[in-house]
């Protein structure tokens, strides 16, 4: 057994987290920024926090992840690290020549109490910051929420540095996806496409974190949203903002900032959140619903159609992000599944209830835990066995001990190779979802029957 | 089946070229695009290797700390600390005292097997991530009551019989006091708890944490169970961290020579065997750069001598074998170790045989950590590969230049906040394994003990040995070259990928391995012939790329 330590007996823990349904704000940080167009992400802080967190994202995308850090000693961490930054801006403008830096901060330079806009203001008069390029910023302790804020602090970033306010708004929306795979942001991009909706979305890491081997490296990928985007993203005429925690920030401070109203959706994940966002892009954007996408929609209820003798009330365990497991519960219990354990290391008031308002009427008791850990989850698994597990790799070694069908799902994905190529959001994006949890169903029937019950028909 | 071959490709064709390309000028071009004191401190750590006298090569500046801004390979003192050197052990729960990100990119991230059946407990961590989660409250409050409550928590749950506790950054910096923590919680659970101040800000890279990490094995572990176990000719097995399984064939070949391994540091390793290995008659260091410094103090306190040896190659692995068998001077151990590697060598020398006229004659860099950067270079040699510039992401000098520069090296600020142990002779358990005469003369049988020449003697000259290098020297030096193969870390993986050059970890070897010993050795030459001669990179280019000019005959025509 792997995990042979854990017991079933399910006792109250105060101070210990073991194993994690969550990390740090910075990669989050990290992440979004790198869905800036030209951007250098920037850590301030010491050098493993940078070299975990590219690490990290490269074993998930499998692409360069560049960034820098301040490499901060035990000097700068008792002067500051003032010094630290005013040379690393100089030697990144110099040497890697990005047109844009976002620089997020980490657990060490935010307990000295660095202020990075004060550090900002230095490097610009003493000509650091070369005419034409870009700094922005995020805070994100490490010790305040999680990766999820980290994303949601740097995505709002770009709206409070750059979105600029405008009377005239123009025939256009802006689409702040979330924290989902590159190949999620470009799925989101052709159904607004199909529907003929203007757009920008930030931050976009298509062609960024998923894209092709040419023989060149770029250092800036060809992906990512522009600042000329970001300063236009004050002048559209409502945001439609995917994922109440990644996302929500960056629109409530658009609509503050710029007067852009906004509608906070779900995640697209399965059949009602992609109506919503659907039905949303066609009234903001004041379109029809092309047939194309009628088309998609219908196929989606065609597989569930056919599909759904063998989802019928089979236990399923999630853990992972509040915004994925929001919508991907409700997707489940739209196709007759019972998602009975669900747990989020992230701490979110508003979560649980969700949860539960949307397993309500389940014929079964729905545990869920915000602020919890991959143990706790483990010990309800035991307690209570399931069907099927949907989570990040780390899941893997309870599919095992177990012995329960898995998919992976979320972040991150250290083994796998597929997620930042193939989306699971949208109608299209739902039924590859789906195909996953048929095929992991019934890979295991055919493992587990018996010669006699051996079907070549299913 | 066909074997897989590559076409001819553009680099094939300039293969002959690289001699004819100046690496001082390269050098020049590099440091040009620095801004000049990043060119003045950098081009100090980027040597065109040279032979100045009859004992020392080109002086390289190395431990020194990062510029900031600069991309750079390494990581901080808790990865060293945590991840290297701690994470391997298998039966010890290793709690992470800090926000939540350390211990999370620390869980099982290095590919570190281990084998719990072979201690009788089974316990095994290394499965699990254990940490204090600690939130504002403990950053505004302290967090010594969390870190007290977190190792009651684990013990009433796990039973573990050894918790250690590792400090991130912030901890140090609002002033907990782990190691009173720890002192007070052993004392009332009665099994053994200490803690580690490896914040990630202390020293330059994680090479701090390896020094700290090898101060708290000694202080609080080594020692501890006396049992003398049967066996002739006890070893430890330092530095071999068991990626990929590298450990386990070590183990199998020891066996079969008839050595006794006590304990390894630190991979498929136990607690239970650290704890005795101080009963060991000698001590053979794999990394020198990790854990020299646990070999200097088991020597300094309980009189166990140190040999250098090398696991990665067939030919290091026979050589080694032969310095351990000379330095025992036993008959039976000498002829033991010719047989086997005679028993070895014939599907070496027949893997060598097959893959050598597939990859000889091409080039090799290499980037990586205190040592695999030095080791892996005779592993490409028996295919006929030519490393032509490698270099270390956290070594010191003597890595480089060979431990004769130890008294030579300057303590900088930084080094000097790691603790050097002042570290007496045991007054019970000192027992000194040979003739004094021997240990003063650090030489006996004519093996040189506590002896390490370095990187640079086994490399050419004019080839480039490069310390800490930064993300724009590697582009530009694979632009120049074009070798057919670099080896560095995840981090690097894929930005070299992307110019279609393949690319090799050796911190973790991808998925592969084991590498190690005779087998090993086998597996890589191998590995590498996948690597350079996959069908893979004659796809990059679309046919319609190799030849446009056709759209414009279909136009004539």
């Amino acid at each position: 057994m792997l995990l042979r330590h854990t017991p079933k007996e399910i006792t109250e823990r105060k101070a210990l987290t073991v194993n994690p349904a969550k990390t740090c704000q910075p990669i989050g940080a990290m992440y979004a920024s790198l869905g800036i167009h030209g951007c250098l992400p920037h850590s301030h802080g010491s050098q493993g926090c940078y070299a975990y967190h590219r690490s990290t994202l490269t074993r998930h995308y499998k692409e360069p992840v560049m960034a820098a850090t301040s490499s901060f000693t035990e000097g700068a961490s008792v002067f500051g690290g003032q010094a630290n930054l005013l040379q690393a801006l100089n030697n990144i403008f110099t040497i890697y020549e990005p047109d844009v830096v976002a620089v997020h901060t980490t657990c060490l330079s935010e307990t000295i109490g660095d202020d990075i806009p004060q550090i900002f203001g230095k490097a610009r008069a003493d000509g650091k910051i070369p005419e034409g390029k870009f700094v922005l910023h995020a805070n994100t302790p490490s010790y305040v929420g999680t990766h999820v804020t980290g994303f949601a602090n740097m995505t709002k970033a770009m709206v409070d540095y750059f979105a600029k306010p405008a009377e005239h708004k123009e025939n256009r929306i802006n689409i702040i996806p979330g924290w989902v795979e590159p190949s999620d942001m470009k799925e989101i991009k052709r159904i607004a496409g199909e529907l003929g909706v203007k757009f920008i979305m930030f931050p976009d890491t298509e062609n960024v974190l998923n894209g092709p081997q040419t023989g060149k490296f770029a250092m800036y990928p060809k992906g990512g949203v522009t600042i000329d985007e970001l300063v236009s993203a004050g002048s559209s005429r409502g945001t439609i903002a995917l994922g109440r925690l990644t996302s929500g920030p960056a629109a409530h401070a658009l609509d503050t900032k710029c007067k852009v109203p906004c509608e906070i959706l779900d995640l697209p994940i399965g059949i009602k959140a992609t109506d919503r966002f659907v039905d949303s892009l066609r009234k903001m954007g004041g379109v029809n619903v092309p047939d194309s996408i009628n088309i998609e929609r219908g196929q989606l209820v065609d597989i569930i159609t056919d599909m759904q003798a063998y989802f019928y009330h089979k236990k399923v365990g999630l853990v992972g992000d509040p915004d994925q497991l929001e919508a991907l519960t409700e997707f489940l219990v739209s196709i007759d599944m019972l998602p009975i354990h669900i747990v989020t290391g992230t701490k979110d008031k508003k979560f649980e209830k969700r949860i539960k308002s949307l397993t309500e009427g389940l014929p079964c008791k729905v545990n869920v835990k915000s602020g919890g850990d991959m143990m706790l989850f483990h010990q309800w698994i035991k307690n209570e066995p399931v069907d099927l597990l949907i989570g990040n790799t780390y899941v893997k070694y309870i599919s095992r001990d177990e012995d329960i069908p898995f998919i992976r799902f979320g972040f991150p994905i250290l083994d796998r190779i597929g997620h930042s190529y193939f989306p699971t959001v949208g109608y299209q994006g739902g039924m590859r979802f789906l195909e996953k949890i048929l095929d992991a169903l019934m890979d295991r029937q055919d493992r587990d029957s018996s010669e006699i019950e051996f079907e070549l028909v299913m | 089946m066909e074997p897989m071959r590559k076409e001819t490709t553009e680099y094939e064709e300039k293969t002959d070229n690289w001699k004819d390309i100046d690496p001082k000028k390269v050098k020049q071009e590099i440091m040009e695009k620095y801004p000049p004191k990043v060119a003045r401190k950098r081009s100090k750590h980027f040597v065109i290797n040279k032979k100045v006298d009859d004992e020392n090569y080109t002086e390289i500046q190395a431990n020194v700390r990062t510029i900031p801004g600069i991309i750079s390979q390494r990581g901080c003192c808790y990865a060293g600390c945590k991840g290297v050197v701690m994470g391997p052990t298998r039966d010890i729960i290793n709690l992470t005292h800090g926000p939540i990100g350390c211990g999370f990119y620390s869980w099982l991230t290095r590919r570190n097997q281990t084998d719990p059946s072979t201690t009788p407990d089974g316990h095994n961590f290394m499965t699990y991530c254990f940490s204090t989660d600690m939130e504002e409250r403990e950053i505004i409050f302290g967090g010594e009551k969390k870190l007290k409550a977190a190792i009651q928590e684990a013990y009433d749950i796990f039973k573990p019989k050894m918790i250690s506790v590792f400090a991130t950054c912030p901890v140090g910096l609002i002033g907990d006091d782990i190691h009173s923590v720890t002192r007070e919680m052993e004392k009332k659970l009665g099994i053994t708890i200490f803690g580690f101040s490896c914040e990630g800000y202390k020293g330059v890279s994680q090479s701090a944490g390896h020094h700290v990490a090898n101060n708290g094995l000694f202080q609080h572990v080594i020692g501890l169970d006396d049992t003398v176990k049967e066996g002739d000719y006890k070893v430890n097995l330092l530095g071999e961290y068991n990626i990929g399984g590298d450990a386990f064939l070590i183990e199998d070949l020891f066996e079969r020579c008839g050595i006794t391994l006590i304990s390894t540091f630190s991979g498929n390793s136990s607690v239970d065997h650290f704890s005795n290995s101080h009963t060991a008659d000698l001590n053979l260091i794999m990394c020198h750069r990790s854990i020299n410094y646990v070999a200097d103090m088991m020597e300094q306190k309980y009189g166990i001598p140190w040999l250098k040896i090398n696991f990665l190659s067939a030919e290091a692995t026979s050589r080694s074998l032969r310095k351990i068998a000379e330095y025992y001077g036993d008959q039976k151990l000498i002829d033991r170790v010719e047989e086997v590697i005679a028993e070895e060598m014939p599907a070496v020398e027949k893997a060598q045989a097959e893959i050598r006229p597939r990859l000889e004659g091409k080039l090799a860099m290499m980037f990586v950590g205190g040592s695999r950067a030095h080791h892996y270079q005779e592993l490409f040699k028996e295919i006929g590969m030519i490393t032509i510039a490698a270099g270390y992401e956290f070594a010191h000098r003597d890595d480089y230049e060979g431990r004769h520069v130890l008294p030579k090296i300057k303590v900088d600020a930084d080094s000097r906040n790691i603790e050097e142990l002042d570290v007496q002779k045991d007054p019970e358990k000192y027992n000194p394994r040979i003739d004094k005469k021997e240990l003063e003369a650090e030489e006996r049988h004519g093996v040189r003990l506590k002896d390490y020449e370095g990187m640079m003697p086994d490399m050419e000259e004019g080839d480039y040995v490069i310390d800490d290098i930064s993300q724009y020297e590697t582009e530009k030096l694979i632009e120049t070259y074009k070798p057919a193969i670099f080896c560095a870390g995840i981090k690097e993986k894929y930005m070299i990928q992307k110019h279609g050059i393949p690319m090799k970890q050796l911190h973790s070897y991808d998925t592969g391995g084991p590498y190690a010993v005779y087998k090993g050795a086998v597996n890589f030459y191998y590995e590498m012939d996948r690597m350079i001669n996959s069908k893979v990179w004659d796809h990059i280019k679309a046919p319609w790329e190799k030849s446009p000019e056709l759209s414009a005959m279909y136009a004539y025509e």
